[in-house]
């Protein structure tokens, strides 16, 4: 778990991770504002359904993965966070859909 | 939000990367009157080592250290100079005749620059052990970013296990913020110090030794470090649960843990320069792939110069001076009468004083072999989840190299691209058939380095020209 070592108020946005309310910071990627709100992990892998969560927060790795705003596969760790974002964690492999 | 049409179509210059090289780069090249764009897939401009610079949660305090903050001015700089700077832009393909094919805002396009300097820093070095892919496992830069750039700092029992400057570094900054470690398991193997010691006498020069010294006496004084720690295993279900390890003198013990911090040293993010067919070489003294490069940073691709960490490393202060090599090479080519020989001169000044001893750390901090080569169910590519065992298996049967291993098992082929298997797979093949790195090779890499959607190539301006490439009669 994380913990922020600001004051509450500068938690001044508010984004929806699977459809829960959670604040954040501006300037926050969405993947510090998910550890920082106590979501480690944030997907199931596509091969064996493995839990995974981010690892190496600079874009490397591509384990973050979430659905951002309808949006599969995004890196969390990439996408900085707006308010009223939707945050979706993921299980196995996306869904194609029109 | 920096959308694609923002984009010249040609520039003297384009640089990758907004670290302390490309940055230094781009704000020397802008000086000198060249048309210049610095591209950077990160938000913020600083790399990872001066990572939320301009945006930092912290007030200037203690917690970060003196160095952190000495990248403002850096940033400031390049900012200023007269440089067009695309954040988020994530640079995927060096094309034929100078072309640069660029994606950001969710269009992507395909720009000319006459040179490139690439300035794409390090990456975590893998450290592939049981358990590695579990949450609650990162990487040692990963919880310095959250630190960084958000102000968050684990809480709970927190291991941090590996070797290497930035682990202590970052054992230091977490006592500076209040955090109680629980322990670090050092796996530098004591061996390394007999190497080392023969590098002592430059190390003693370094600017690096007086800060280390003073880090590693700190982080000591406070937290518990089990040294010559040779195995390690992370447990857990849905997250990390445990850590059990064993010593060189056959101590095992099982730790109770919410977060595992690993870190093994960095290597030089080696794919955009690879698929633009630039030679590279392996080092024995890094162990891991560099691009052969001249004292610029101008490599084998006559237009495509190499700067900082990329080309090898030798951390930010050296970066920032080879970024500037490498911008006085394109000025010299570009734009002959701006006058750069004094500026050379105090590059080449810096750049000698920080890599001064640079080998000594190479070799005290050289991740032992057990900790680069796993074996049986551990996993090598986190991403197709494919095991150090299949890895071997394939190569028993006479796989040759990467890629022909990479056709049988897709390690390698996943979203990642090699990036936290390639060194693995190069060294367990290496390992298998009996033979160097170097004749083993490593991946063929091809553009797109970063996955992109479709709908961002759909984007591409079309012209008359290629709609008759493809259209039927």
């Amino acid at each position: 778990m994380f913990q922020r070592l600001t004051r509450e108020r500068q938690l001044s946005l508010t984004i929806f991770i699977d459809g829960t309310a959670t604040p954040a910071r501006h300037g926050d990627t969405v993947a510090a504002a998910m550890l920082g709100s106590g979501y480690v992990a944030c997907r199931t892998t596509a091969v064996s359904g493995a839990p995974r969560g981010p690892y190496c927060l600079m874009g490397v790795c591509f384990d973050c993965l979430v659905k951002i705003d309808g949006d599969a596969n995004r890196q969390a760790c990439m996408t900085t966070v707006q308010d009223g974002m939707r945050i979706e964690t993921q299980r196995g492999k996306r869904e194609y859909s029109t | 939000m920096i959308v694609a049409s923002a984009l010249r179509d040609r520039y003297d210059v384009a640089v990758v990367g907004a670290g302390p090289a490309g940055l230094a780069a781009a704000a020397l090249c802008a000086r000198a009157g060249l048309a210049c764009a610095l591209f950077d897939d990160q938000p913020n401009p600083g790399g990872q080592i001066y990572r939320g610079v301009t945006n930092s949660p912290f007030d200037r305090g203690t917690v970060l250290g003196g160095d952190y903050w000495s990248g403002e001015s850096l940033v400031c700089a390049a900012l200023g100079s007269g440089a067009h700077y695309f954040s988020g832009a994530s640079v995927w393909g060096l094309l034929r005749e100078n072309e640069i094919a660029v994606s950001l805002g969710g269009s992507t396009r395909q720009i000319r620059a006459t040179r490139i300097i690439l300035a794409t820093g390090a990456i975590e070095r893998p450290f592939p052990i049981q358990g590695w892919t579990l949450p609650g496992v990162m990487t040692a830069g990963a919880a310095q970013i959250l630190l960084k750039s958000s102000a968050l700092v684990p809480t709970g029992r927190v291991l941090l296990a590996g070797c290497g400057p930035l682990l202590w570094l970052l054992a230091w900054q977490y006592l500076n913020a209040g955090v109680r470690l629980h322990t670090i398991l050092d796996t530098a193997p004591a061996a390394n110090w007999r190497r080392a010691l023969r590098h002592a006498a430059a190390f003693v020069a370094s600017p690096y030794m007086a800060k280390g010294l003073r880090l590693m006496f700190d982080v000591r004084r406070e937290v518990r470090v089990v040294p010559g720690v040779v195995e390690i295993a992370g447990e857990g279900g849905g997250r990390i649960g445990a850590v059990v390890y064993r010593t060189a003198r056959g101590r095992s013990e099982r730790l109770a843990a919410d977060m595992l911090l690993l870190h093994q040293g960095v290597v030089p993010n080696v794919n955009l320069a690879m698929s633009a067919n630039i030679a590279h070489r392996w080092s024995e003294g890094q162990l891991c792939w560099v691009p052969r490069v001249d004292s610029y940073g101008s490599t084998t691709v006559p237009h495509i110069t190499v700067a900082g960490d990329g080309a090898g490393i030798a951390g930010a202060e050296a970066a920032e001076a080879r970024g500037r090599l490498a911008a006085i090479a394109t000025i010299r080519a570009l734009k002959e009468e701006f006058p750069v020989g004094e500026l050379e001169r105090a590059a080449r000044q810096s750049l000698d004083r920080y890599q001064r001893g640079r080998a000594f750390l190479d070799c005290l901090y050289q991740p032992a072999p057990n900790f680069r080569r796993p074996r049986g169910d551990t996993l090598v590519c986190r991403c197709e989840e494919v095991t150090a065992r299949q890895v071997l298996e394939t190569a028993a049967l006479g796989c040759p190299g990467p890629n022909q291993m990479k056709a049988f098992l897709r390690c390698g082929m996943g979203a990642c691209q090699g990036r936290f298997c390639g060194l693995t797979v190069t060294e367990l093949m290496a390992e298998a058939r009996g033979l160097p790195c170097a004749e083993i090779g490593y991946y063929r890499l091809r553009p797109p380095v970063k996955p992109i959607t479709l709908a961002e190539i759909a984007s591409l301006p079309v012209d008359g020209a290629a709609v008759k490439a493809v259209a039927r009669e």
